[in-house]
């Protein structure tokens, strides 16, 4: 059995790939059996659509935002409950969340690598993105939260236009 | 699956051959990945010379690939048996070159992973998105033709009869890849270099004959080591049109610099005077387009006079002088000539980085390697036929001999 | 009458070829019915967006780069300082390379030399857009000529199209290169073409666009080009003004009073 060596060693490697997910792992061992610890906005109990929606499908109303306000020109969003929102991630998804301690939480838990919106977007309308981010704290974020939010919200949401500006689409 | 079993047999030389090209292959990966992680800043690119190497020789082997006609419409329009065994060399040729101009337009663009964009939302009015259309339809002409004449010759029947219009489509069809390519440039009204409606006809020409060089090249070498013979007769008749393409194509440049240089429109001269007299103390392209119009000169020379023609020596230099000025002209001059000087009359030089050239030098290897592979195929395809053939022959003298 | 099978397949066949060929010819027009982001015809539409740069005004203070500074902080434009790579929304060019036409042997203008603030044109007939491969550029119907930073596929085709040099491309990753970066407009990645909007986020929200409100001199007047009262129209009436390449056709909507 002169293949003996050969074989052990193509076990050895498959055994070793195939149990990958096990022993690659970024998260800290402590997070790895608990559910994300998502931080809440502090001041804002309802998103722009219902919780069980936005659980199953932003990443589709955000592509749809992104859709409607480059390519149609739309930026107002009539929510389910009549409230007018700008279509803007960094103005009114991020003028509420936290993007460390709430998106970036359950996408690193679920091993969701997809959303490149980082790569352009600021992490909220207050805090521009940073040469590099992970050096940010969590303690910093929280101060900026509650200022920076209705402020920002408030100016965000607009019943009309200048007359000598129409809007973009009639 | 397509054969491909009769391309892990081979000789030693066979074996150091692929893995000196996988070796380079490799390299170029490697460059690949640095110019994907960093950017295409990594190239000699720039704001005013938007595109370089790359879609150059993109536009290069897009006449390549459109050669494959050459000897096809000979063989299968006008029945000129000579070049039976030539048009497989051809075709093959012509899905190599295709699939090398996909992998620079890969290593070309700013976001590759995106690429797919250009069918999910397809644009109708932009000539790149017939450029795709008719490189991809083209490409899998030629498979499906390969595929079926080669199976066909192995299994020694003749090859069904619904071949023949595929084969006859793609005639009209690698005329028309190479016209979108040159439809890319001609219809920019800024950049007057390539306004022209001479732009496709020039295309073709030298396609027409830089593809059948390397043709010719290919099938002496193939003489050379596998005693695969193409056929004197074929290679002559390959090398006349090698002939008659370059003296179109050095026509249509002579008519080219006379519309530019008696009409002195600065605009239009001030690309011309770049490339081959230089601008504002710039004289970098100046040796290499004037290198290109030597090889023609020499390339002319050597295919115009038959007895220089025919002669095995002088053939080879002919066609690697007729490939390397077209190569220059189009590969090179052509693009950096049409972004020089920029729309604002800012010369840029544009040079190559190294980064660039082991990506380009990549892709030629993936080249190399999949003709290897594609030749070795058909090479023993034919073999096998030509085996039997002489088996057969020796069963039926073993068999009146024995009566 | 009697028709075979195969007869009508070829009928039917060779129907809908001609029926498709009409709905290609079309689409190759450029009037695709279908694509939902395609121009409407502009003349519809009661906002034409343009600009009128003030020749006389810009020159007043030498140096100034007002309008520059403020697109470049308002839009997150990285700093280059190898030109090769430069991203230029807004920038300057001698007077003579932007106006060949006028500095011709002896009518050598006094303006010889200075500064000529270029954006995108916002053409009416844009060969960026004619060529876009995916539509990443378009027309839109207020005249902006827009692009879509999530479906570029950085193919540079835009960049040769453009007769004017308006357009950059992101050679490298930008933001390592913006000193400041304002967090209500995104960056953009490597690999991504992008050039002047004409402001169309401030335009939104009943803004000028950031040059216009920067220029000291108020020499960069914005507004409908579509309305014989706006600002811009009154002054192409008052005074003789130049295009940039007009014998192309393009069509800019970016006008300069000499």
């Amino acid at each position: 059995m002169r293949d003996r060596l050969w074989i052990l060693a193509g076990l050895a490697l498959f055994a070793a790939a195939i149990t990958v997910p096990f022993w690659y792992v970024h998260t800290p061992a402590r997070d790895l059996t608990k559910i994300p610890n998502i931080v809440l906005p502090a001041n804002q109990k309802q998103c722009v659509a219902p919780l069980s929606y936005m659980r199953a499908s932003h990443m589709k109303l955000l592509m749809a935002w992104r859709f409607q306000v480059v390519r149609d020109g739309e930026r107002k969003y009539v929510a389910f409950n009549h409230k007018v929102y700008d279509k803007s991630l960094t103005g009114t998804c991020l003028g509420c969340h936290n993007k460390e301690q709430f998106c970036d939480r359950c996408h690193t838990y679920a091993g969701v690598s997809g959303p490149y919106c980082w790569n352009c977007h600021n992490p909220s309308p207050t805090r521009a993105v940073a040469a590099a981010p992970e050096t940010m704290r969590p303690e910093e974020d929280a101060p900026n939260l509650a200022q920076g939010l209705s402020a920002h919200l408030l100016s965000q949401i607009r019943h009309g236009q200048p007359s000598s500006f129409p809007r973009s689409r009639p | 699956m397509f054969m491909f079993e009769k391309a892990i047999v081979g000789s030693r030389r066979y074996w150091i051959w692929l893995f000196c090209v996988l070796c380079v292959i490799a390299v170029g990966f490697v460059f690949y990945m640095y110019q994907l992680h960093v950017g295409l800043g990594v190239t000699g690119m720039s704001r005013n010379v938007s595109w370089g190497l790359y879609i150059a020789q993109f536009t290069f082997f897009v006449g390549i690939a459109a050669s494959a006609v050459m000897v096809v419409l000979p063989y299968y329009l006008h029945d000129y048996k000579q070049f039976g065994r030539v048009t497989i060399l051809g075709e093959f040729l012509a899905i190599t070159a295709v699939i090398m101009c996909m992998l620079f337009i890969y290593v070309d663009v700013g976001k590759p992973a995106r690429i797919f964009n250009m069918i999910l939302h397809p644009t109708p009015w932009s000539p790149m998105f017939w450029d795709m259309i008719s490189l991809g339809g083209y490409l899998f002409l030629n498979i499906v033709i390969t595929q079926v004449t080669l199976t066909a010759e192995r299994e020694e029947v003749a090859p069904p009869g619904w071949i023949k219009p595929v084969i006859i489509l793609s005639i009209p069809w690698a005329v028309s890849i190479h016209t979108v390519t040159a439809f890319l440039y001609a219809g920019l009204p800024g950049r007057s270099f390539w306004l022209t409606a001479i732009m496709a006809p020039r295309f073709l020409a030298g396609a027409f004959c830089s593809g059948p060089a390397l043709l010719i090249l290919f099938c002496l070498i193939l003489r050379k080591t596998t005693g695969f013979d193409a056929g004197q007769k074929a290679i002559d008749a390959l090398g006349v049109i090698v002939a008659y393409a370059m003296v179109i194509n050095v026509f249509f440049i002579v008519v080219e610099a006379f519309t530019v240089l008696y009409s002195r429109i600065p605009g239009d001269v001030a690309h011309l005077e770049y490339l081959y007299l230089g601008l504002d103390g710039n004289y970098h392209l100046v040796p290499w387009m004037w290198l290109s119009v030597l090889l023609a000169i020499v390339a002319l020379t050597l295919l115009l006079v038959p007895s220089w023609r025919r002669n095995r020596v002088l053939l080879p230099i002919a066609c690697v002088a007729v490939f390397l000025s077209l190569w220059l002209d189009k590969g090179l001059g052509l693009i950096v000539g049409g972004f020089t000087p920029s729309p604002l009359d800012t010369i840029t030089t544009y040079t190559p980085t190294l980064p660039e050239w082991s990506i380009v030098i990549g892709i030629w290897a993936v080249g190399a390697l999949m003709i290897t592979v594609f030749y070795k195929i058909a090479l023993a395809v034919h073999e096998e036929v030509g085996e039997e053939e002489v088996h057969q022959e020796d069963v039926l003298v073993a068999r009146t001999a024995s009566h | 009458m009697k028709i075979t099978r195969k007869d009508f397949l070829r009928l039917s066949g060779l129907s809908f070829l001609a029926a498709g060929s009409m709905e290609a010819a079309r689409a190759i027009a450029g009037r695709s019915p279908s694509a939902k982001d395609s121009s409407e015809h502009p003349a519809k539409h009661p906002v034409q967006w343009g600009m009128v740069v003030d020749l006389r005004k810009c020159q007043k203070e030498k140096g100034c780069t007002a309008c520059i500074q403020a697109c470049d902080s308002a839009h997150n434009i990285p700093q280059f300082s190898d030109p090769k790579h430069q991203v230029k929304w807004i920038w300057t060019q001698p007077y003579e390379t932007v106006f060949p036409f006028i500095q011709n042997g002896y009518a050598e203008q006094s303006d010889a030399g200075i500064p000529v603030p270029l954006m995108c044109n916002h053409c009416a007939s844009p060969p960026c857009v004619h060529v876009c491969p995916t539509q990443a550029t378009w027309k839109r119907a207020d005249g902006i000529v827009m692009m879509d930073w999530h479906r570029c596929i950085g193919c540079r085709y835009c960049m040769a199209a453009c007769p004017y040099g308006s357009r950059s491309f992101n050679w490298f990753d930008p933001r390592p290169h913006i000193s400041h970066i304002n967090p209500d407009f995104p960056t953009r990645t490597r690999g991504v073409v992008e050039k002047c909007n004409f402001c169309e986020e401030r335009l939104a929200q009943g803004l000028r666009p950031a040059c216009v409100d920067a220029c000291p001199e108020k020499a960069l007047v914005f507004g409908n080009l579509a309305d014989p009262n706006s600002e811009p129209r009154q002054l192409l009436r008052k005074r003789f003004a130049v295009q940039r390449e007009p014998e192309l056709g393009t069509g800019p909507s970016v006008y300069y009073l000499v």
